[in-house]
């Protein structure tokens, strides 16, 4: 199968182009202009994969939690190739797609993804991998203060448990109070390999959308509050 | 050549196709149900409307005109200024369309939209012509000697005029947006009862003020006792009304006059929501007439944000075979007079 996967979720932004069992990725770590970035290294990836758009199964993206920006034109340039040429797509978490990361590059089997969401408070999300190598979520991903992550959060009895993500390291004192963790990978991010990979597994599986269902998922609800009475100066 | 014009910089997603032959078709939708219960636009909930609305809208006008890849020439997008998440929405939507369907894409600067907007009607005005571009977010005076070649004659230095009526009208109760509402409010108001200053009309220049029209609608109002009774309330609120309408009509045309005399010009173009204004309208159209000149006004729906001016401006400059590369930066910010021809 053929795939093209878009990250965006924090500063770093990258893509990735599946083909059956081979992924190949650009990334570009430093900087937050995604819009500067994405269609470029798209337009690359796909020239030296051999492969016209028409062509893709399925385009999948990191939808989120993360950056309401960044995730935001992760989803509307997906949109916009997606509803080009009527292609499936996969909205992925960006949490499960940090700790498919954790599984790629440290092995990790049990992981703890945590996404520095800012106003003291972490996107969170617990991770096993299963007999097929993929992450799955254990419980409903979550907003919350780095404090009120609870050991009953997660199965908490196994000690094989891995940290990772910039929730981490912004708040890697209290989280490491709050959980029992072999490692921790403060300094890890969301990529469009791990997305790739994931979003493959869940074509396979017939999950995806179209263009216009393809749409992000916040967590964070409350971002404006009604007028007060009227306050003048 | 057909254009798909994409229009996300505030709060209405518009999107619409021109054609060599003119306006194909357009659609809006507007949030302002959505931001009504904070009292003025939340950016971070507009750009979430956007990116909800703006797929689903772009599939179904495609598919109303039975239109696809091979039939759209190009797509134009608002890249500036505006709100930046707002505008990101668009532009990440247009240009990866464009270039997934392999056509040239354009960002367009929202207020040479505006400016261009007139040439959507019949009766256009022929260059040059002086246009009054005066909304919530917006009050500029330019000179207009041909597409691509503006001049900012004046502007507001603080508050635009239409947000100034909004503030006021908040002020009076009136709800947000209450820009209309509180120019109905007027037409009850006793124009003699009090009278706000004409701000910078007293020196020269084209430069404008609105803050100090809200103060003293804010002064105004204190100044009265507070005991009064309904009725008394109801016409002190109309009486306020009509003297800060007055007030922003005087300042606007006075303006507006000055600017035609400066470059003698005789062709006058209102746009934005402002321009809407009934008052404004008849001080307008009265003195072009007496002066041998015309006034010319955008339809209603093309006089606020729109797809429709975004797809014509975009048009223009994508016959002139400009386009915008792979990575497609907006600008919130964005200086109207950077914007000569070629400069895209």
């Amino acid at each position: 199968m053929k795939l093209l996967a878009l990250d965006a979720t924090e500063a770093a932004c990258s893509v990735a182009l599946l083909i059956d069992s081979d992924i190949q990725q650009h990334c570009i770590t430093e900087a937050r202009q995604h819009n500067e970035h994405l269609l470029p290294m798209a337009d690359t990836l796909l020239a030296e994969g051999g492969v016209s758009l028409p062509q893709l199964d399925a385009i999948a993206f990191a939808c989120g939690p993360g950056s309401f920006t960044g995730v935001r034109i992760a989803t509307a340039v997906t949109q916009g190739i997606a509803l080009a040429h009527d292609l499936p797509v996969v909205p992925v978490s960006s949490l499960r797609a940090l700790a498919q990361g954790a599984a790629r590059a440290h092995q990790a089997q049990y992981v703890l993804a945590g996404l520095d969401a800012r106003m003291h408070e972490v996107y969170w999300g617990a991770f096993v991998r299963d007999e097929s190598g993929l992450m799955q979520s254990q419980g409903a991903e979550k907003l919350c203060a780095p404090d009120k992550i609870m050991g009953s959060d997660y199965n908490s009895a196994h000690n094989h448990w891995q940290g990772t993500g910039s929730a981490w390291a912004s708040y890697a004192d209290t989280l490491q109070q709050h959980c029992a963790v072999q490692q921790i990978h403060p300094t890890a991010f969301v990529q469009a390999q791990d997305v790739a990979r994931l979003g493959a597994a869940d074509w396979l599986q017939h999950r995806y959308v179209s263009a216009e269902q393809a749409l992000p998922t916040y967590l964070r609800n409350q971002v404006a509050t009604a007028a007060p009475g009227i306050s003048w100066p | 050549m057909h254009v798909l014009g994409i229009e996300t910089s505030c709060d209405e997603t518009g999107i619409a196709i021109y054609t060599d032959n003119g306006l194909l078709t357009h659609q809006l939708y507007s949030q302002a149900t959505t931001h009504a219960a904070y009292g003025g636009v939340v950016p971070e909930l507009a750009s979430r409307d956007h990116i909800r609305k703006l797929a689903p809208m772009v599939r179904t006008m495609l598919a109303e005109q039975n239109l696809g890849a091979a039939q759209i020439d190009g797509i134009a997008y608002t890249a500036g200024p505006g709100l930046a998440g707002a505008l990101l929405v668009g532009a990440a939507f247009a240009r990866s369309l464009a270039w997934a369907w392999n056509k040239p894409a354009i960002g367009v600067h929202h207020m040479e939209g505006h400016l261009l907007a007139p040439l959507l009607e019949a009766e256009a005005p022929d260059f040059p012509f002086i246009a009054l571009l005066v909304s919530g977010g917006h009050t500029q005076l330019m000179q207009v000697a041909d597409i691509g070649r503006y001049t900012l004659l004046g502007e507001s230095v603080d508050d635009a005029a239409g947000e100034a009526f909004d503030k006021t009208a908040k002020l009076l109760g009136l709800g947000y947006p209450g820009g209309p509402a509180l120019a109905e409010l007027a037409t009850r108001g006793d124009p003699h009862r009090f009278r706000f200053p004409r701000p910078m009309t007293d020196r020269p220049g084209l430069d404008m003020s609105f803050s100090g029209l809200k103060t003293a609608a804010v002064t105004t109002w204190r100044s009265q006792p507070e005991d009064l009774s309904p009725e008394a309330d109801a016409q002190l609120r109309a009486d306020i009304a009509r003297a800060f309408e007055d007030a922003v009509v005087d300042t606007l045309w006075i303006k507006c006059c000055r600017a035609l005399q400066q470059t003698n010009c005789k062709r006058l173009v209102l746009s934005g929501g402002v321009s809407a204004n009934q008052r404004l309208r008849q001080a307008v159209t009265g003195y072009m007439a007496s002066r041998g000149g015309q006034a010319f006004y955008p339809r209603p729906e093309f006089c606020t944000d729109n797809g429709a001016m975004i797809a014509h401006a975009g048009w223009h400059r994508l016959s002139a075979g400009e386009h915008t590369p792979l990575h497609f930066p907006v600008r919130p910010r964005w200086p109207m007079e950077e914007l000569v021809p070629g400069s895209a």
